[in-house]
């Protein structure tokens, strides 16, 4: 019976050590942007949720596709019916590790530029992708991370028809932004 | 001793999971810190008619469609009229979303020189995933006036008496992703009929079905059948009145949707379906047709919303 103290601690260290570094938001914002000669798209998902381990340099994205907010009902419809057919894979999720995570103390306040790269999954499919951006620690200790990068539909078996290819661009920019939180 | 143990084995089986996870990525959290997910199923109909008749669908909010019908003469009238090109009559009309469920709509037709207009309520939506539900349901009921003043041969009719009323209820399934079922009990209230033997209000049942066919193009079917069948003993030009039929494709691109079919009811409304078809397809009384429609975006619906939010905040 003299183990359940320790048991307990143990229990406790484990919570401690896996979620002590976790900054966290259900309310990223993710916005993409497509420029073809004809029309410019864009759309918004402001339900994106996002996850940094600001000591091991993990971050992890997770949004529904059916999210995305756009001007014409009809797009979005098209959007999530005939090209990421959201009733097939209904989540986009990225991984990645910051690079050169000793150039970055993410423990003190202050702006960085950091490079990220892991696997982004789309459409079903699993593509390695890099990424500029930077992150903002605060005084308060709250995390904000911003970031521009470009997804090429082709890479993730998103299909244009020829009709369309005046309408709808090839590569996708995409911008990340969010505002993070300590996890409790 | 043996308590020792199993206490040490508790220990460490609790241990693993701990472990795991703070070794595994962080996207397993992400995923438990999330809701279970449910989807509404999208699409069910391409557009808010299947041919005629209506869908389950609706306009989304600030969304004005703009629909265009046409429905040639009878494919048997040969080439005296072009095979019913000389008789074709139109049906313009708006239906408009004043949120993502209700719509309005006002139409006006050649055939027979009618004025429509319906309110439209969708009170259910087929979603899949942690709260499913099987079928979405849409009531849409509409009043019409006929503005030619003598329906029933000379003599002058008053307005109360050009009045129809159309009420449904719309009950749509989509299977998978390539077929839909509609089943839609419809009523017909008529305050002029031409004969005391014609029941004033008629019950029809319709029943419609949407194919995908690829991406952009789907075959769609409709039906009404009048039930029981003797409701209707009058004629309409010496001839009966039947159960309607149509059928045929839709053409989806950007902002438009073409729909071509054939059909044995000229009329563009649920009160020519269900009670002034007279048509015979064995006869070759078909009539080809198509509807076009546009849509036009009023305003941004998530930019109000937002902003509707934003006051609600001040205000408080």
């Amino acid at each position: 019976m003299k183990n359940i103290p320790l048991l307990l601690l143990c229990f406790a260290l484990n919570v401690y050590l896996s979620y002590g570094q976790i900054y966290y938001t259900s309310n990223g914002e993710i916005t993409f942007y497509s420029h073809a000669p004809i029309e410019d798209i864009e759309a918004t998902n402001k339900q994106v949720s996002c996850a940094i381990d600001i000591k091991e340099g993990k971050i992890a994205f997770s949004m529904l596709m059916n999210a995305f907010q756009f001007e014409k009902a009809l797009m979005q419809e098209h959007f999530n019916e005939r090209y990421v057919e959201s009733h097939k894979f209904p989540k986009a999720t990225f991984e990645g590790l910051i690079k050169d995570l000793e150039d970055v103390s993410l423990s003190k306040a202050g702006s960085y530029n950091i490079e990220v790269e892991g696997k982004l999954t789309l459409h079903g499919i699993t593509k390695t992708v890099k990424s500029r951006g930077t992150i903002k620690v605060g005084i308060d200790k709250n995390v904000s991370a911003k970031s521009t990068f470009v997804v090429n539909l082709q890479d993730f078996k998103v299909e244009i028809p020829t009709m369309y290819i005046d309408n709808i661009s090839e590569s996708i920019e995409i911008k990340v932004d969010v505002k993070l939180k300590p996890k409790s | 001793m043996r308590l020792h143990h199993a206490l040490h084995i508790l220990v460490f089986a609790l241990a693993i999971p701990q472990i795991v996870k703070s070794q595994s990525d962080l996207l397993d959290m992400l995923t438990q810190e999330e809701e279970p997910l449910t989807q509404y199923t999208i699409a069910t109909f391409k557009g808010t008619r299947i041919v005629s008749g209506h869908t389950v669908e609706t306009q989304a909010e600030g969304v004005l469609q703009f629909l265009i019908g046409h429905r040639f003469g009878r494919l048997n009238a040969g080439w005296r009229d072009l095979f019913g090109l000389d008789n074709a009559t139109v049906r313009l009309g708006f239906d408009y979303g004043v949120t993502d469920n209700l719509n309005l709509g006002f139409g006006r037709s050649s055939y027979t020189k009618v004025y429509d207009g319906h309110i439209k309520y969708r009170l259910l939506r087929q979603r899949y995933g942690a709260k499913p539900f099987p079928f979405t349901v849409t009531a849409m009921a509409s009043a019409m006036i006929r503005s030619d003043l003598r329906p029933f041969g000379n003599i002058d009719v008053p307005i109360r008496s050009r009045m129809y009323y159309t009420y449904q209820i719309m009950l749509a399934r989509k299977f998978g992703d390539w077929l839909s079922i509609q089943v839609t009990p419809t009523i017909v209230h008529r305050n002029l009929v031409q004969l005391a033997s014609d029941k004033n209000s008629i019950f029809s049942l319709g029943l419609g079905s949407s194919v995908k066919l690829t991406k952009a193009m789907r075959f769609n079917a409709e039906y009404y059948m009048i039930l029981p069948s003797n409701q209707i003993l009058s004629e309409i030009q010496g001839e009966k009145v039947r159960n309607a039929f149509s059928f045929g494709i839709d053409l989806e691109t950007g902002g438009h949707v073409f729909q071509l079919h054939f059909t044995n009811a000229q009329g563009m409304h649920e009160k020519f379906l269900a009670s002034e078809t007279t048509g015979r397809w064995l006869n070759g009384d078909i009539h080809f047709g198509f509807n076009v429609s546009r849509v036009f975006t009023i305003y941004d619906r998530y930019a109000k919303r937002e902003k509707r939010e934003a006051r609600k905040k001040t205000t408080l």
